[in-house]
């Protein structure tokens, strides 16, 4: 049975595709109700097949997966009303306006009251800052105006959990703020977000809870807090002295020196109570001119680039 | 009218109900929103022009033969109801005679055309799983489009009879209606039987509209949807042709098509007719199922 305090839980979640290809493999994943949960990974770690697995739009192989307490994909007509999904980017009629194409999507859910629709359809339109655009035929719309009606359609009625495939894809800076800060205030709201990005940072501004895969498996979950936390921070020493003072830090028994430049040398950090200012001074005593002496804090993308051990590279 | 006023609506009002029971008025929701959104597409208003064009050729041909004083030379050849001949006496016979000459390849062809496209298009444009994740349901969605298919098959026999209609009126005389049977009717009850007529010719093509369907759950492609649908129409059209394949030709959809001119006999000649309408129906539910069989367990990857 599902866990009602979990947005969504699965259980050896797998998807084998007809040619043999495993996309998904045994996947366990806990995105906590009121999290606003990040689901991180290179193309093709199966990342989307998860998505579309817990939309009831493909069938598991094996595995089971819950969706706010419910089995999928048998309880799609209870459990989908709730959830407002962005998948693969928006899918419009071209030949429809704006505001036809979210008539047309909210006529297709049975639940919604067709006497509300009217005013739903304007205030989702207004909350993505479509009105003005809103009489315009959707093929004239650009790829953020269509990101932004995709979005409007995942918000036609309240949700419990909102289903977030690269929200920002093709939007500009200005337009990406404001995304995150509708997700942040629907967060508030007590909405649970399931967000999957590419963009390390946006993960890591916006959401409390984070999850990465690789090759079709999870590899870690958890607060985003403490994943960061996980990876090493390194030791950075700014200086046009880099041999001595690799040299020098060497003999301190600093692990992983490198010279990164002609003016920067990194390392591990040093273990636990190791004084840093120590290891500055005696860098100084011996001439090396430093410039900068940092610990430099571990980011996600330290944490992701550690745990699948390459970036954002296409999976095999 | 103010924003706060709308987005309190949004917020107030709909309180998630999933536990509310869509009444049956809901669920035509859907179904109105395919149909329009099927008529509101070029392509579906093209056909429509090339289908309302064919009685006005017809008639226009029509017109020039019997101003050169020619007559008319006995109608139209093969099997089909000869009913090119009358329409000079009678402009209510361009009805029959367009339907007649529409029925065979042009309407087919277009219910195929919109058939095919029906859920592959949807799956080409991705709109398909935003549908389902909405979630209009997959049987409810395949029913909505087929009940939209149908509409669109009885639309498109309408546009044919009441353009015929109109230049019938316009370029010949109007009056009784002789019968096949060659009794008088009236010109009321004729074009009572005109309508009927209408009518038995849409329920004709339910059969193609559900083959349409059921190729068009195959596929992700909408072009390939509805070329296969065609394709099939015409090489079944060949196929009825062939007199080696006469055993076959009863269970070929189109081969009681031709039936309807029956309703212009004097009483209605009902035998040929029955058959044609299970004919369809044994095809609809053949191909209604399929389609529903596929479409309910597939992956839905685009």
């Amino acid at each position: 049975m599902g866990n009602e305090s979990a947005a969504i839980e699965t259980h050896g979640l797998t998807k084998r595709y007809r040619g043999g290809q495993l996309a998904v493999n045994r996947l366990d994943l806990t995105v906590p109700r009121g999290s606003v949960f990040g689901f991180l990974g290179p193309n093709g770690s199966g990342k989307t097949t998860t998505i579309r697995m817990l939309m009831g739009l493909i069938d598991p192989t094996d595995g089971t997966a819950h969706v706010l307490g419910r089995a999928m994909p048998r309880a799609a007509r209870t459990v989908l009303p709730r959830v407002g999904a962005l998948i693969e980017g928006p899918a419009l009629y071209g030949f429809l306006s704006g505001r036809d194409n979210l008539l047309r999507y909210d006529a297709a859910d049975p639940t919604a009251d067709p006497r509300t629709r009217t005013a739903r359809v304007t205030a989702a339109l207004d909350r993505v800052g479509l009105t003005a655009a809103a009489g315009k035929k959707a093929r004239a719309y650009s790829l953020g105006m269509k990101q932004r009606l995709g979005l409007a359609a995942a918000l036609l009625q309240r949700r419990e959990l909102l289903v977030l495939d690269e929200p920002t894809n093709g939007l500009d800076p200005q337009g990406m703020r404001e995304i995150r800060a509708l997700i942040r205030e629907l967060a508030e709201d007590g909405t649970t977000v399931f967000l999957s990005s590419h963009l390390l940072d946006e993960i890591e501004q916006v959401c409390s809870h984070a999850a990465v895969m690789n090759q079709g498996r999870l590899v870690v979950q958890g607060e985003v807090a403490e994943l960061a936390a996980n990876a090493r921070g390194r030791l950075v020493v700014t200086t046009p002295d880099t041999g001595a003072a690799a040299r020098l830090l060497k003999e301190r028994g600093i692990a992983d020196v490198t010279v990164a430049d002609e003016n920067r040398v990194t390392a591990e950090l040093p273990p636990e109570g190791t004084e840093l200012a120590e290891i500055n001074a005696g860098l100084v005593q011996a001439g090396v001119r430093v410039r900068g002496f940092a610990a430099e804090r571990a980011s996600l993308e330290d944490a992701f680039v550690a745990l699948t051990g390459e970036g954002f590279d296409v999976a095999g | 009218m103010s924003r706060a006023e709308v987005v309190d609506v949004a917020h107030e009002n709909p309180e998630p109900g999933p536990e509310r029971n869509p009444s049956v008025l809901w669920s035509l929701g859907l179904f109105r929103s395919e149909l329009v959104t099927v008529l509101r597409r070029w392509r579906t208003l093209a056909l429509l022009g090339v289908l309302a064009a064919v009685p006005v050729l017809i008639g226009i041909a029509v017109k020039i033969q019997t101003g050169d004083g020619g007559g008319g030379r006995g109608g139209g050849g093969g099997d089909g109801p000869a009913f090119v001949t009358q329409i000079t006496n009678n402009g209510l016979f361009l009805v029959f005679a367009a339907l007649a000459a529409t029925l065979p390849v042009f309407l087919p062809m277009a219910v195929g055309v919109v058939a095919g496209d029906a859920v592959a298009g949807e799956a080409n444009s991705g709109t398909l799983r935003y549908l389902l994740v909405a979630p209009a349901g997959r049987t409810r969605l395949l029913l909505a489009k087929y009940a939209s298919v149908l509409a669109f098959c009885l639309i498109a026999t309408l546009a044919v009879a009441a353009s015929a209609l109109a230049v019938g009126a316009l370029l010949f005389p109007l009056g009784d209606v002789t019968t096949i049977s060659g009794t008088q009717i009236s010109f009321a009850d004729g074009l009572l039987r005109a309508v009927a007529v209408a009518g038995v010719v849409a329920a004709s093509l339910s059969g193609i509209a559900a083959l349409g369907l059921f190729v068009s759950t195959l596929t992700n492609s909408g072009i390939a949807a509805m070329a296969t649908t065609v394709g099939l129409l015409i090489t079944v059209q060949i196929l009825g042709q062939i007199p080696q394949l006469s055993a076959i030709a009863p269970y070929l959809f189109p081969h009681y098509w031709l039936s309807f001119a029956d309703v212009l006999r004097e009483p209605v000649y009902w035998d040929q007719l029955v058959k044609n309408f299970e004919l369809q129906a044994l095809y609809v539910a053949v191909f209604g199922s399929a389609a529903w069989a596929r479409f309910t367990t597939r992956d839905i990857t685009a």
